[in-house]
C-alpha cells in the first residue's frame, strides 16, 4: 500500500482520466437525452406551433433543410452526445488540476466538487442571466450579440468560480476551511450580482408567447444540464475512486 | 492486499491525495480544451452568429440540442 503513495498512481494518468471523463460525459449525455425527450421536446413542439401560428411577419415557412423528426432524434443525439464528450474531457482536465490541491479531498469528493463548480460556472451563471430560450423567442437579428453575451457569461462563470476557488485556498490557512468557503461564496455572489446588473438585459419575449411553455422549457433545459453534470461527477468519481483503490 | 474497497475505507487511514504535476497536465489541457471547444462551437454556434461552412445544415441538424442545452440558436 505504501508504494501507491510514492509512485504516481496508474489511476491518475492523464490517459485514464481523459478516458473516464469522456465515458462519464457520454453517460451523462444519455441520461440528459431522456430528460430532453420527456420534458424538453414537448415544449420545443409547443414553441414551434406558436411560431407557425404567428408567422405573419416575415417570409412564412422556411424551406425545411432537416426534418423535425431528424432534429428530434439524430440531431439531438449528436448535439448532446458531442457536448457530453467535450464537457467530459474538459472536466477530466479540471479534475487533474484540482485533485490533491483541494485540501484532503479524495478522488470521489474532488470529482463531485469539480462537477458542482463546473455546473455553476458553465450552466448556473449563464442561465441566471441569459436563460435558454425555445424557438420563436429569440429575435434572429440579434443572434450575434446574444451569442457573444451568452459565451461572455460562460467565461464570467468560469472566471469567477476559479477566482473563488483560488481565494478559498488563500483564505483557508488563516480563517479555517468553513469560513474560507463562506467568504469565497459571498465574494462570488457579490461579483456576479454586480456583473448581472451591468450586463445588457436579454431580449424581450415576443408578445403572447405562452409563459407556461417558456417556464417548462427552461426547467427542462436546466434539468438536462443538472442530470448531465451530476452523472458526470458521480460516475467519474466512482470510476476513479475504484481505480485508485485497486 | 486487495481487500474489499468498503472495508478498507473504514479500516486504514488513507494517504493524502497526491496531486498531478502541472507540467504533466498542461499539454493534455491545451489539446483537450482546443478539441472540446471546437466540438462545443459546432454543436452550439456554427451557422448561427458565425458561419464557417455555407448553408444552414449544421444549424438545423443541431437545432433542438442548441435550444435545450441553452445556446442562443436563432
Amino acid at each position: 500500500m505504501a508504494a501507491d503513495v510514492a509512485a504516481p498512481s496508474p489511476a491518475m494518468t492523464m490517459r485514464s482520466l481523459l478516458l473516464r471523463g469522456m465515458l462519464a460525459g457520454i453517460a451523462g449525455a444519455a441520461l440528459a437525452l431522456v430528460v430532453a425527450w420527456i420534458y424538453g421536446e414537448p415544449q420545443v413542439g409547443n414553441a414551434i406551433a406558436f411560431e407557425e401560428a404567428h408567422a405573419d411577419h416575415g417570409a412564412g415557412h422556411e424551406v425545411e433543410v432537416v426534418s423535425r423528426t431528424v432534429q428530434k432524434t439524430a440531431g439531438l443525439v449528436t448535439a448532446v452526445g458531442f457536448y457530453g464528450v467535450a464537457v467530459g474531457g474538459i472536466f477530466a482536465i479540471a479534475f487533474a488540476f484540482a485533485y490533491g490541491r483541494l485540501g484532503a479531498l479524495h478522488a470521489r469528493a474532488t470529482a463531485a466538487l469539480v462537477a458542482l463548480l463546473g455546473f455553476v460556472a458553465v450552466e448556473g451563471v449563464p442561465f441566471l442571466k441569459y436563460p435558454a430560450t425555445p424557438p420563436a423567442v429569440g429575435n434572429p437579428e440579434t443572434i450575434g450579440s446574444r451569442t457573444a453575451l451568452y459565451f461572455g457569461m460562460v467565461a464570467i462563470g468560469i472566471a469567477t468560480v476559479v477566482g473563488a476557488v483560488v481565494l478559498c485556498r488563500r483564505l483557508a490557512p488563516r480563517f479555517g476551511t468553513w469560513n474560507a468557503v463562506t467568504l469565497s461564496v459571498v465574494a462570488f455572489v457579490l461579483v456576479n450580482a454586480v456583473l448581472f446588473a451591468i450586463t445588457p438585459k436579454p431580449d424581450a419575449v415576443p408578445h403572447g408567447f405562452p409563459a407556461e411553455t417558456l417556464w417548462d422549457f427552461r426547467i427542462a433545459s436546466l434539468g438536462m444540464q443538472a442530470v448531465l453534470w451530476t452523472t458526470l461527477g458521480l460516475l467519474f468519481g466512482w470510476l476513479t475512486e475504484r481505480a485508485v483503490r485497486r | 492486499m486487495a481487500q474489499s474497497a468498503v472495508a478498507e475505507e473504514r479500516a486504514v487511514p488513507r494517504p493524502a491525495p497526491l496531486s498531478i504535476p502541472v507540467r504533466d497536465i498542461v499539454p493534455w489541457a491545451v489539446f483537450a480544451a482546443v478539441l472540446g471547444l471546437v466540438l462545443i462551437y459546432f454543436v452550439g454556434a456554427e451557422q448561427g452568429a458565425t458561419s464557417l461552412l455555407s448553408g444552414t445544415w449544421v444549424h438545423e441538424f443541431t437545432h433542438d440540442g442548441r435550444h435545450l442545452l441553452g445556446f442562443p440558436c436563432h
